[in-house]
C-alpha cells in the first residue's frame, strides 16, 4: 500500500463559515485502493472536508486544491463529484422517507427503458441485486421510512454501489448499526477495497479504524495533526487518542461500584405494545423491569429487538398502541398516556434521532436546551429570557458544548454537541428517571467519556438511568444492571459485573428457550 | 494550538448593529427588509416630489391598509406553524355581512355587532381548527374550502347586495381618528402624546432590558449601539407622531391605526415570549420533536387556525366601518396580500420561521409600492405586475443569499479577520461568529433523513 501513488490530495484546504473557520490549511492524501480514515474530535471539521471534497461545498467557496487522479478538480456540486467517481454517504442520511428503497436507490439516475419512461423492473431487479450485495433482505418496495435507520444505512450503501464509484466516502456509517451489521459492513468496505474502490471512512468507534484501516489523517480544530500508516507506525487505539485529544485518556468509564443504589422506584408490569402499522405485530411483549434509584439499568439487544419501542412506548404512549400493562413510581401506580403527562411524572427520553426527533433545527442552543420543560421558566406563561440564558448558558460550560455563544442555531453544531444539547435538554426536566437511546451514538471518544460521567453524575443524584446502547463495552462499563431484549421479549437480567460480552450476546440472539434454562 | 484559527474582535461594530434587532436567528433578515422599506420610502418621497410623505398620503396609506396587516399578523403565526390560510378574506365578508345586517337591520348597538363578530370569527375558526387540527386534514384544503364557503356563506345571506352601516360609534373603528381638541397648534396633540409614550416605553425596554442583562451577567450589548437604537427608533416614532398630527383639521392617527399596533404589540410578544408562542414555532420546526418535548401539537394547530379567524373577523368589521357598508365582493384576494406580506417579511414555506414584525414591515412594503405608484399614476395593471415581481425578488434574493454559503448581504462586508484571541472555557481560540448567520435549515446542506411535516 505505501508505494500506491496517490488518487487524491487535498492541498490547503480553508473553510469559512460566517466567522467561522472550520478548516485551517488541511492537507489529505489518500492513496489508490487503500481505506483511509479520519479521526478527530466533534466539531473537528471532519464531515466539513468531506463536503469540500464531495462537492457540497462547491469549487469557489473554499480556499486550496483538491487534486484527484492527478489533476485539479473543480466540483461546483456533488454530481460532477459523482462523475468523477466520488461518491459521499453523508452522516445524515439523505434519504427520502416516503419513497421505496428502489426508487431512492434510483433516484436521479434511473434506468430508462428504449422509450424514456423509467424501466421500474430493471431497477427492482438491481435493487434487490444491490441489496443482497449489503446483506439487505427487506423487499425492495418497502418505503425507507418503515425500515430502521440501521438498514437504512445499508441502503444508502446501495445506492453508492450503484454509482460507478471509484472513491467512497462514508461518514460514520457505522454510528447507527449493531455489532453484526457493522462487521458486515466493514468487511463490505475491504470487498470494494479489493476490487480497486478506495474508501475514505469517517468513524468515531476506534476499534473499527484500527481494525480496517490502512492509513489515518487526524485532525484536531480544523488542522491537520497528523497522517499515520497503520501497520509501519503499529497504530492502536491508543495511539489515535492521543493524536486526536492531545493526552492520553486513563479511565474511559466512570468508576461505580454499586453502592448508592437504592430501593426500586420505577416498575413495568406486563407491558405489551403493538406495532402501528402492523397490529398484529407485538414490539414488547409481557415486559417486566424495574429501576433502581441511583441505578443505571441497560437494555442490550440487537437492532430491530424493540428496545426503542420499549421505551418510548412508555415514554407517554409516543410509540405504537399500549395493549396491556401498568407502570409503577414509587409504590404508585401511574397513568402516562401522553408525553406531557410523562414529563410531569419525572420521566425524559433522549431519543437516539437527534435530528429527527430531538431536536428543531431551527431553534437556537438556548431555546433548544428550556423547551421540554418551558414552564420551569415561565411562571405565567411568560417565558423568562434571561433564565433561559443563564441556564443554557450553564449546560454548556457543564457539558463543555462546543459553541461560541448559546445564541447559535442548533444546526450548525456538529453532531457530538448537538447530543450534548439534546442532553441537556433532558436533565432541564430534571428527570427522576432518564431513559437514554443510544446516547453516543457518533460521539467522539473524549464526549464518550464525559457523557458516561454525566450520566454516573444523574444516577449518583438519586435519578434512575435506562441506557439503550448496542456497543456492548458501553453498556458493561457504564450500567449497574442489564436487561437483554429479544425480538420484543425480555430475555435475561444480569448484573454488569457478572456479565460478559458473550453471555450478552447469547440472550441477546435467542428467545425464551435459553431463559427456561 | 496554533493561533491562526478565526477569532474575531469580539465587538465588531456591523454584528453589534445586527444585535439592534434583538440578535436572533433571523433578525439580520428583518434589517434587510426594513432597509428595502426605507429606500422605497425615500424613492418614492423624491419620485413623487414630496407627495409620499404629506400627513395625508401616510393617514391614508394605514387606513388602506390596516385591515391587511391586521390579517399578516394571524397568517405569519399560522405560516410558522407550517399551514396557510386562504379563506381569511371570505371569513372577513362573511363576518362583515352578519355584523352589518345586525346592526342595521335587527338594531343592535355597535358593541354587541362587535361581540358578534368576534363569535363569528371564534366560530369559523374552531370550525377550520378542528378539521386542521383533529381530523388532520391539510389546512390549505381546509380553507380552500372555507374560502368557498364562507364566500358563499357572504353572498346567501346579504342576498349578493350591499348592506349599509351606519351606527355612528361602529364606523369609528375603521373610519376614525384620535380626538382633536383645538388646543391653537398646528398638531394634534394625543397623537403626539401617543408618540411620546412610545418613546418612553422604548427607552425603557431597552433600558431595563440591558439592566437585567447585566444582573446574569449576560454579554451586555455596547452602550453606544443601544444608544444608537434608542435614539433611531425615537426619531423614526416622533417623525412619524408629527407626521400623523400635522395632517388637515379634524384628522390625526387613525383608529385602525390604534387597533393595528395594539395587535401588533400583543401578538410580538405572545410570539416572542410565551410558552405558547414558542410551541408554535417548535410544532413548524420540528413537530415530531415538538410532540416527543410534551407539547401539545393539536393544541396549537388548533389555536393558530382559530385566532386567524378571530383576526380575520376584526379585519372584515375595521373594512365595513371604513367603507360604511358590507358588499358580496368584500376581501376579494385579501389572502393573498397577507400571504405575500408574511414571505417578504421573511418567514418560511415550509415553517418554523417567521416573525410578527417583519410580516408587518413586508406588508408595509407592498403598501408603500401599491401607494407609490398610485401617486405616480401608474395603472393597476402595471402595478399588480411590479407587485408580483416585488415579492418573487424579495424571497429571491433571500434564498439566493442563504445558498452562497448562508452569507446574508451584510455579513459579506464583514469577513473574519485573523485574529488571535483565548477564551474562558474552552481551551483553544474560539470560533466566535461576527454575525448571526442567515438562518434556516434550508441554507443548511445536511439533509435530513424525514421531513417532519410530512
Ligand atoms: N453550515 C455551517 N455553518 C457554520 N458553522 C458550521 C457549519 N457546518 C459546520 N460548522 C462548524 O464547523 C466545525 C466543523 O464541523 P463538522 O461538522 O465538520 O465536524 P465533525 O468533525 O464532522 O464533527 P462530528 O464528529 O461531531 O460529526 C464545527 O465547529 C461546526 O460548528
Ligand atoms: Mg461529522
Amino acid at each position: 500500500m505505501v508505494d500506491a501513488p496517490f488518487i487524491l490530495e487535498m492541498r490547503g484546504i480553508t473553510k469559512r463559515f460566517p466567522g467561522v473557520i472550520a478548516l485551517d490549511d488541511v492537507t489529505l492524501r489518500v492513496r489508490a485502493g487503500e481505506i483511509h480514515s479520519i479521526c478527530g474530535e466533534n466539531g473537528a471539521g471532519k464531515s466539513t472536508l468531506m463536503k469540500v471534497l464531495s462537492g457540497v461545498y462547491g469549487y469557489g467557496t473554499y480556499e486550496g486544491d483538491i487534486v484527484w487522479e492527478g489533476e485539479v478538480a473543480r466540483f461546483r456540486d456533488i454530481r460532477q463529484s459523482e462523475a468523477a467517481g466520488i461518491v459521499i454517504i453523508h452522516q445524515e442520511l439523505a434519504l427520502i422517507p416516503e419513497l421505496s428503497i428502489t426508487e431512492n436507490i434510483f433516484l436521479g439516475n434511473e434506468p430508462k427503458t428504449p422509450f424514456g419512461s423509467i424501466d421500474w423492473s430493471t431497477a427492482r431487479l438491481r435493487a434487490r441485486e444491490l441489496l443482497q450485495r449489503v446483506g439487505l433482505r427487506d423487499d425492495p418496495d418497502t418505503q425507507i421510512k418503515n425500515i430502521g435507520v440501521g438498514k437504512q444505512q445499508l441502503v444508502e450503501i446501495a445506492k453508492a454501489l450503484n454509482k460507478n464509484v471509484k472513491l467512497l466516502i462514508l461518514d460514520e456509517p457505522t454510528a447507527a448499526l449493531n455489532e453484526n451489521d457493522s462487521q458486515h459492513l466493514l468487511g463490505l468496505i475491504r470487498d470494494l477495497r479489493d476490487k480497486g474502490v478506495t474508501s475514505i471512512m469517517i468513524s468515531h468507534k476506534l476499534n473499527e479504524i484500527e481494525a480496517i484501516s490502512n492509513s489515518i489523517t487526524i485532525i484536531r480544530d480544523g488542522h491537520t495533526v497528523e497522517s499515520l500508516d497503520v501497520k509501519a507506525d503499529g497504530v492502536d487505539e491508543d495511539r489515535i487518542i492521543r493524536g486526536m485529544v492531545g493526552r492520553t485518556l486513563e479511565n474511559r468509564f466512570p468508576e461505580h461500584d454499586g453502592s448508592g443504589i437504592g430501593d426500586v422506584f420505577f416498575e413495568v408490569r406486563n407491558w405489551t405494545v403493538q406495532h402501528p402499522l402492523t397490529t398484529e405485530r407485538l414490539v414488547a411483549k409481557n415486559s417486566h423491569f424495574t429501576v433502581r434509584r441511583g441505578e443505571v439499568v441497560g437494555f442490550a439487544g440487537l437492532m430491530g429487538a424493540g428496545r426503542t419501542e420499549l421505551a418510548m412506548s412508555i415514554f407517554g404512549q409516543s410509540y405504537g398502541t399500549v395493549l396491556s400493562g401498568e407502570i409503577y413510581k414509587d409504590g404508585q401506580e401511574i397513568k402516562v398516556p401522553n408525553v406531557a403527562a410523562a414529563i410531569k411524572h419525572g420521566i425524559a427520553y433522549v431519543s437516539e434521532d437527534r435530528k429527527a426527533l430531538g431536536l428543531n433545527l431551527l431553534d437556537d442552543i438556548k431555546t433548544s436546551v428550556v423547551s421540554a420543560k418551558l414552564s420551569k421558566i415561565a411562571p405565567a406563561g411568560v417565558v423568562d429570557d434571561l433564565q433561559e440564558r443563564e441556564i443554557s448558558e450553564n449546560y454548556r460550560k457543564e457539558l463543555r458544548i462546543k459553541t461560541p455563544t448559546v445564541d447559535e442555531g442548533v444546526n450548525k453544531l456538529s453532531g457530538g454537541n448537538q447530543q450534548k444539547v439534546v442532553l441537556a435538554k433532558w436533565m432541564f426536566t430534571d428527570p427522576d428517571l432518564l431513559i437514554l437511546d443510544e446516547p453516543t451514538r457518533g460521539i467522539d471518544v473524549g464526549a464518550k467519556t464525559e457523557i458516561y460521567g454525566i450520566i454516573r453524575k444523574l444516577a449518583e443524584s438519586g435519578a434512575g438511568v435506562i441506557l439503550i446502547s448496542s456497543e456492548l463495552p458501553e453498556l458493561l462499563g457504564v450500567a449497574d444492571r442489564i436487561y437483554t431484549i429479544f425480538e420484543g421479549t425480555i430475555t435475561s437480567e444480569i448484573r454488569a459485573k457478572d456479565a460478559d460480552p458473550e453471555t450478552l450476546m447469547k440472550s441477546m440472539t435467542s428467545d425464551k428457550k435459553k431463559d427456561a434454562a | 494550538m496554533t493561533d491562526t484559527a478565526a477569532a474575531p474582535k469580539k465587538s465588531g461594530g456591523i454584528r453589534d448593529l445586527g444585535k439592534m434587532f434583538g440578535g436572533g436567528q433571523s433578525s439580520l433578515r428583518q434589517f434587510g427588509i426594513l432597509g428595502a422599506l426605507i429606500v422605497i420610502i425615500l424613492f418614492f418621497e423624491v419620485a413623487t416630489g414630496g407627495q409620499t410623505l404629506k400627513p395625508g398620503n401616510v393617514i391614508n396609506i394605514v387606513n388602506q391598509n390596516a385591515y391587511v396587516l391586521i390579517l399578516a399578523i394571524g397568517m405569519v403565526m399560522v405560516i410558522i406553524a407550517g399551514h396557510i390560510d386562504l379563506s381569511v378574506g371570505s371569513v372577513a365578508a362573511f363576518t362583515g355581512i352578519v355584523v352589518a345586517i345586525a346592526m342595521n337591520r335587527g338594531g343592535l348597538p355597535w358593541w354587541l355587532g362587535v361581540l358578534i363578530g368576534l363569535g363569528i370569527g371564534a366560530v369559523v375558526g374552531a370550525w377550520q381548527g378542528f378539521w386542521v387540527a383533529y381530523v388532520g386534514v391539510p389546512a390549505f384544503i381546509v380553507t380552500l374550502a372555507g374560502m368557498l364557503i364562507f364566500r358563499g356563506a357572504n353572498q346567501f345571506i346579504g342576498n349578493a347586495t350591499t348592506e349599509p352601516v351606519k351606527d355612528d360609534v361602529f364606523l369609528q373603528i375603521g373610519g376614525g381618528y384620535l380626538p382633536d381638541p383645538d388646543l391653537g397648534l398646528p398638531y394634534n396633540v394625543p397623537t403626539l402624546i401617543l408618540g411620546l409614550v412610545a418613546v418612553a416605553l422604548v427607552v425603557f425596554a431597552e433600558f431595563r432590558g440591558r439592566a437585567r442583562r447585566r444582573k446574569v451577567g449576560a454579554e451586555a450589548v455596547p452602550l453606544w449601539v443601544s444608544l444608537v437604537k434608542v435614539v433611531l427608533l425615537a426619531a423614526v416614532i416622533l417623525f412619524a407622531a408629527f407626521l400623523f398630527a400635522g395632517g388637515r383639521v379634524g384628522t390625526s392617527f387613525p383608529i385602525p391605526g390604534v387597533i393595528l399596533v395594539a395587535l401588533v404589540v400583543i401578538y410580538a410578544f405572545v410570539t416572542n415570549n410565551t410558552v405558547t408562542g414558542r410551541h408554535i414555532y417548535s410544532v413548524g420546526g420540528n413537530w415530531h420533536a415538538a410532540e416527543l418535548s410534551g407539547v401539545k401539537i393539536k393544541r396549537i394547530n388548533f389555536f393558530v387556525m382559530m385566532n386567524m379567524s378571530i383576526l380575520a373577523a376584526v379585519a372584515g368589521m375595521v373594512f365595513i366601518s371604513r367603507s360604511a357598508a358590507s358588499g358580496p365582493g368584500d376581501g376579494t384576494s385579501w389572502e393573498l396580500d397577507a400571504i405575500a406580506a408574511v414571505f417578504i417579511g421573511g418567514a418560511a414555506v415550509s415553517g418554523g420561521i417567521g416573525t410578527v414584525i417583519g410580516s408587518i414591515v413586508g406588508g408595509l412594503v407592498i403598501a408603500v409600492l401599491n401607494n407609490g405608484l398610485q401617486l405616480l399614476g401608474v395603472s393597476s395593471d402595471r402595478v399588480q405586475i411590479i407587485k408580483g415581481l416585488v415579492l418573487l425578488l424579495a424571497v429571491g434574493i433571500d434564498v439566493w443569499s442563504k445558498r452562497s454559503g448562508g452569507r446574508s448581504i451584510i455579513a459579506r462586508f464583514s469577513r473574519p479577520k485573523k485574529v488571535s484571541a483565548t477564551d474562558d472555557n474552552m481551551t483553544y481560540p474560539l470560533n466566535r461568529p461576527l454575525v448571526e448567520p442567515g438562518d434556516s435549515a434550508e441554507s443548511s446542506s445536511r439533509p435530513s433523513s424525514t421531513t417532519p411535516n410530512a
